[in-house]
């Protein structure tokens, strides 16, 4: 096969178009670059949606957290401890378990002039099931980043708001939000790779691959084990993570300048890069 | 383990649970926790020494040394972990595997990577055909600890290397003005001083390898994460206690493990800061000082 043949069959294999069988033998370059290069779409998706939703939620239990109101604060402090205290697998596991017991509905509605017929079988899905359990966890994650910063706002900016007679939504979106985006920036950036890393979680938990349709690990994994030699699929793998990231960092080292770019040159803060683990 | 047990289909709710919690499957899962501390044990140290090693490695004054210890370092950087994990068990195996046929068996003819297989002399096979199943486990278990502290490692590295660049320059030239050599300034100076720069690193490694052990489970380690889907899974009547499907009941207790877990972690880590703080140029041992005068 081609390397022209293999991209023709094997790029959208993830979504289930092409060819319908994996490789089985003869396997070479171009076929594990190709499919392996098709399951990142999933490692995408995961990881664009979950921290697209995450962020507003995370602004939002990073505030809850800030309230003095026990009743707010609480259920904020919980949420993001169950959620930071215990390992992405086996929320991962329980989430999936939790969804299989769900009975079986479907409901139809109608969505901006579309017919939708919702099912509760999707949330055993990795596409609508992993993705809640990775949107939980990167908020938590973030909230606790956002928490840290808004803890960490000068004083006097705040007091300053209050003398020019700022208060409530005001304050909020004038003062307190764009210092608070502006010193978690950082931290958030290492969330972001974090999170698009632990997307390569997801089919190796409990979550099926539904036709074969996984992620780049899945299918690395798949390779590896076919023909027993790891040297060529995990650095594929790897080299596609490595370029992801750096899309991340090119991105988010974008918005960092324009949060900053009231300030003078050299004291920028600059982005430095320290991606942990998972989690 | 009680002598009601015999016949659990009689017993009411309570005894029916205690009988169940201490049937023997359920002792191999209370078992499986202790290879996760067991894990921990032998990771955190390793990874430490490696960290250490790499950091005084980037730290050396000859180009291809300090190399070595900054590729290792930036090798973790910029890849799921995961892939690590799955790559190095198999690397390692294979590695051991060829290393030894290379001694046992040189006169060896045929190719050891024919198509999909990998084969070496039957000598060499680790660990051997005919081990007892025991062995094989602790193989697997050694393999996934080692790979374990690689990755963790070149974290610590990480985080030791940034801990001596933080140890303040003017301390270090005081030493070498004393007429310490460089090996005395390192030992007597440098190291005694990094811990409490390395300790919030350190923490938070700590606390990402406890997040890390149900990844054993991927390793085809038998821990918590495999019994807690084998018990769980539904039993039919054929069986001695049958039950639905309880791997979500599982799971759970599996979650509020790890959070009380990372919770004590948490406030012991919280006092260790405390106590390193004492006596150190920081603003932590600052205020140590002052609360005690």
């Amino acid at each position: 096969m081609t390397c022209v043949e293999a991209f023709n069959a094997y790029a959208l294999r993830s979504l289930g178009m092409g060819e319908r069988m994996l490789p089985t033998a003869d396997i070479g370059f171009c076929e594990q670059a190709v499919l392996i290069g098709s399951g990142l779409i999933w490692n995408v998706y995961f990881g664009l949606l979950a921290l697209t939703f995450g962020f507003f939620f995370a602004v939002a239990l990073a505030v809850a957290k800030n309230q003095p109101a026990r009743l707010i604060r609480k259920p904020a402090e919980w949420f993001i401890f169950i959620f930071r205290g215990s390992p992405l697998f086996i929320q991962f596991f329980m989430a999936y378990e939790a969804f299989v017991m769900l009975p079986r509905v479907g409901i139809e509605f109608t969505l901006l002039g579309v017919e939708i017929a919702a099912e509760t079988r999707w949330f055993s899905r990795a596409w609508l099931g992993a993705l809640i359990v990775l949107f939980f966890n990167t908020s938590a994650y973030a909230a606790e980043i956002f928490y840290g910063a808004l803890r960490a706002i000068p004083r006097g900016d705040l007091e300053a708001a209050d003398a020019y007679g700022l208060s409530g939504w005001k304050k909020f979106r004038r003062i307190t939000f764009p210092t608070m985006m502006r010193l978690a920036w950082p931290s958030y950036t290492n969330e972001a790779i974090f999170l698009f890393h632990a997307t390569a979680l997801v089919f190796f938990s409990s979550f099926p691959a539904f036709q074969q349709r996984g992620d780049a690990l899945y299918y690395a994994n798949y390779f590896a084990d076919r023909t027993f030699n790891p040297f060529v699929p995990y650095p594929i793998v790897a080299v596609y993570f490595v370029l992801l990231t750096l899309c991340i960092i090119a991105l988010f080292g974008l918005i960092n300048r324009r949060l900053n770019r009231h300030l003078p040159q050299n004291q920028r803060p600059r982005l430095r890069i320290r991606p942990q683990v998972f989690r | 383990m009680f002598a009601f047990c015999t016949d659990p289909s009689t017993l009411d709710t309570f005894r029916w649970f205690s009988c169940y919690l201490t049937n023997g499957a359920h002792f191999l899962f209370y078992q499986s926790f202790l290879v996760v501390f067991a894990l921990l044990a032998v990771t955190a140290p390793t990874s430490l020494a490696f960290g250490f090693i790499a950091a005084a490695a980037s730290r050396s004054h000859i180009l291809p040394i300090s190399w070595l210890g900054k590729i290792y370092t930036a090798m973790v950087r910029g890849v799921p972990d995961i892939v690590f994990f799955l790559f190095f068990v198999l690397v390692l195996d294979q590695a051991i595997e060829y290393l030894r046929h290379q001694v046992t068996c040189p006169d060896w003819t045929e190719e050891i990577r024919q198509g999909a297989n990998f084969l070496v002399c039957p000598e060499a096979r680790t660990p051997s055909g005919n081990a007892p199943q025991w062995v094989h486990e602790i193989y697997g278990f050694a393999l996934a600890v080692f790979t374990y502290a690689i990755v963790f490692g070149a974290f610590c590295g990480n985080v030791l290397y940034g801990a001596m660049q933080a140890v303040p320059r003017a301390q270090l030239e005081t030493a070498e003005a004393y007429g310490m050599s460089r090996r005395q300034v390192f030992w007597r100076v440098l190291v005694p001083q990094m811990w409490i720069y390395a300790l919030p690193g350190l923490s938070n490694i700590w606390m990402i390898l406890i997040k890390a052990t149900p990844l054993l489970f991927l390793l085809g380690i038998e821990d918590i994460v495999y019994w807690a889907r084998e018990l769980g899974g539904s039993r039919t009547s054929a069986y001695q206690y049958p039950h639905p499907d309880w791997r979500f009941w599982y799971f759970l207790a599996l979650l509020v493990f790890y959070l009380a877990f990372t919770r004590v972690s948490e406030i012991v880590l919280a006092r260790l800061t405390i106590r390193l703080s004492r006596g150190q140029a920081t603003a932590g041992g600052e205020a140590l000082r002052k609360a005690a005068a």
